[in-house]
């Protein structure tokens, strides 16, 4: 049974990777899942310089989701470089880094900074709903989202992934942007903007008033944009929103993803990531399938 | 660090030990043999609608029967749902999590408001110097006799119902009490007035602190707190209260 995949020309040894912003740079994962069993690790979001994010409470669950609004906190990309990057290189598994930025120089800055590191991919969050400049301003106008993929395109030296957000109208407008500006793969969806009241003491229940939605909740929304994505542009879809079992990976998959990333479910378990692999290979066998490939878009 | 744990663990005995408090023994594989006080445990509903697992600090440790005592207040559905479980049950569980209580042989208050008691109970279990053990409650007192089999208790009312009427510090100031170094754990109005009494008087003071999380390792950023100083990890001026704490020198961290 084959379960490799290919996207960007990078070959991925099975086609589960981590969602940036659940699994840190897999450090504090490492002591419950051999990260050598992943297709790739996909770090928390990096900026150029240290972000300190938001005010707590960051952190509201919801039913059969959770709101967050951590706000991109990360400690630059010095630090970066120099302690998280060396611990991943240790394992044999693909890295991508997210990479965040309040400005079109802030990308770029990150992507030249990381362009001899050992680095396969870098995915840039042009999506996340919780920080004012930056993030997702930049992910809801087609022309920004072309414009922002060619700037970093010159200064990337790996193939990079437009992390695209569910929170426009037609995200097939966004991927082909992403596509037309030189973007080697996109991946979506990123998390829906949503809202939690306390009740009881009638105020928000996140400190940044909203904050991003994901977790089983969205998983049907993804799978739909996911598949429309899939049908619009050329380039590999990454799809994530919501996988929490090798079925919803699976779906995913069938819907036009080439790889498919696991976020939320690693608060819920741990282990969840080596799960949805092992799942994954069960599925293949249970129905014959002897190439991975032959899921993806197959409905 | 100490190694952490994926568990299914098995319920004892879980009994309410006042209106809406649990006291929960759970029969783990080796979280107990590496817990400390102060540490705690992420509990997993079994209902898939709620996601995040609860962090629950540890109140009791038996190593040698390899068991640990959690004690908690239902405030919501997944803590409304642990409190059903019933002698036999299992459950998901991961731990043992956090840095715990630093344990120094100086004469110590050990400063608890309501739901924030139960983790004070093994470090006044392991703890070997003289203790004050002074308790806050709103109404009715809980888990009193379990701490007095390891020092002096002293305890404050809101309602004066029992001990002093008031809050810990007016307890402290009641019975003339004094320490050289400060554990406490309790709502955050407490914990800042303790951290001013304790600075006024130049006494060490340990807090622990709490805060919405998610992940329970360290990799989610959720549940920070600022801190005086840059943190090594972070590099900003937040520190993980799931990981650099729960408990922290009072006067590193801000809340």
């Amino acid at each position: 049974m084959d379960m490799r995949v290919e996207v960007a020309g990078v070959t991925l040894k099975n086609p589960v990777m981590t969602a940036s912003g659940t699994f840190g740079s897999g450090e504090e994962f490492a002591e419950f899942v051999d990260l050598n069993k992943l297709g790739a690790v996909v770090t928390k979001g990096v900026a150029n310089v240290p972000w300190e994010g938001n005010p707590t409470p960051r952190i509201a669950e919801t039913h059969g989701g959770m709101l967050n609004a951590v706000g991109l906190q990360n400690p630059g990309v010095d630090v970066f470089i120099e302690r998280d990057i060396p611990f991943l290189a240790k394992y044999d598994t693909k890295v991508v880094v997210n990479v965040c930025g309040r400005s079109v120089r802030d990308y770029c800055e990150v992507a030249e900074r990381l362009s001899d590191q050992d680095v396969h991919m870098l995915e840039i969050n042009i999506s996340c709903p919780n920080v004012k400049e930056g993030g997702i301003a930049f992910g809801q106008d087609p022309r920004a989202v072309e414009e922002i993929t060619r700037e970093v395109k010159k200064y990337a030296r790996q193939p990079i992934v437009m992390k695209l957000s569910p929170n426009v109208t037609d995200i097939t407008e966004m991927a082909k942007a992403a596509e037309a500006g030189g973007a080697d793969a996109v991946s979506l969806i990123n998390t829906l903007t949503g809202m939690k009241i306390d009740v009881h003491r009638r105020t928000f229940a996140l400190a940044n008033q909203t904050g991003g939605l994901s977790g089983p909740a969205i998983h049907p929304v993804a799978v739909r944009m996911v598949y429309q994505a899939a049908h619009a542009v050329q380039i590999p879809v990454i799809g994530m929103g919501g996988i929490a079992s090798a079925e919803d990976a699976v779906e995913m998959i069938l819907a036009g993803a080439t790889a498919v990333a696991v976020g939320t479910a690693n608060f819920n378990n741990p282990t969840a990531t080596m799960e949805i692999v092992d799942g994954i290979r069960d599925y293949m066998k249970t129905y014959g399938v002897a190439d991975i490939k032959e899921l993806i878009g197959a409905v | 660090m100490a190694e952490k744990f994926k568990e299914q663990a098995v319920v004892i005995w879980q009994e309410a030990i006042s209106y809406g408090v649990f006291s929960l023994w759970l029969k783990t594989d080796r979280i107990a043999s590496g817990a400390k006080p102060g540490q705690f445990l992420s509990v997993y509903c079994r209902d898939g609608s709620r996601l995040l697992p609860r962090p629950i600090s540890i109140c009791e440790i038996d190593r040698h029967d390899m068991a640990v005592r959690l004690a908690y207040r239902v405030v919501g559905k997944g803590t409304e749902e642990l409190s059903h479980l019933q002698r036999g049950d299992s459950l998901e569980v991961v731990g043992p999590l956090g840095n715990g209580f630093p344990l120094k042989e100086k004469k110590a208050f050990l400063i608890g408001g309501g739901i924030g008691i139960p983790p004070l109970l093994q470090l006044a279990k392991e703890l070997q110097c003289e203790k004050r053990i002074v308790l806050g409650y709103r109404d009715s007192v809980f888990l009193k006799e379990a701490f007095e089999k390891y020092g002096e208790v002293y305890v404050a009312t809101e309602d004066g119902s029992e001990g002093t009427e008031g809050t810990v510090l007016d307890a402290i100031r009641a019975n003339g009490l004094d320490a050289e170094i400060v554990y406490a754990c309790g709502p955050t109005a407490m914990l800042r007035a303790v951290k001013e009494y304790a600075r006024e008087r130049k006494m060490e003071c340990w807090v622990s602190l709490e805060e919405r999380m998610a992940c329970g390792i360290g990799a989610c950023l959720g549940c920070v707190c600022r801190s005086k100083e840059k943190d090594r990890h972070t590099n900003v001026r937040n520190k993980r209260i799931c990981k650099e704490g729960p408990v922290f020198r009072a006067e590193e961290v801000e809340f």
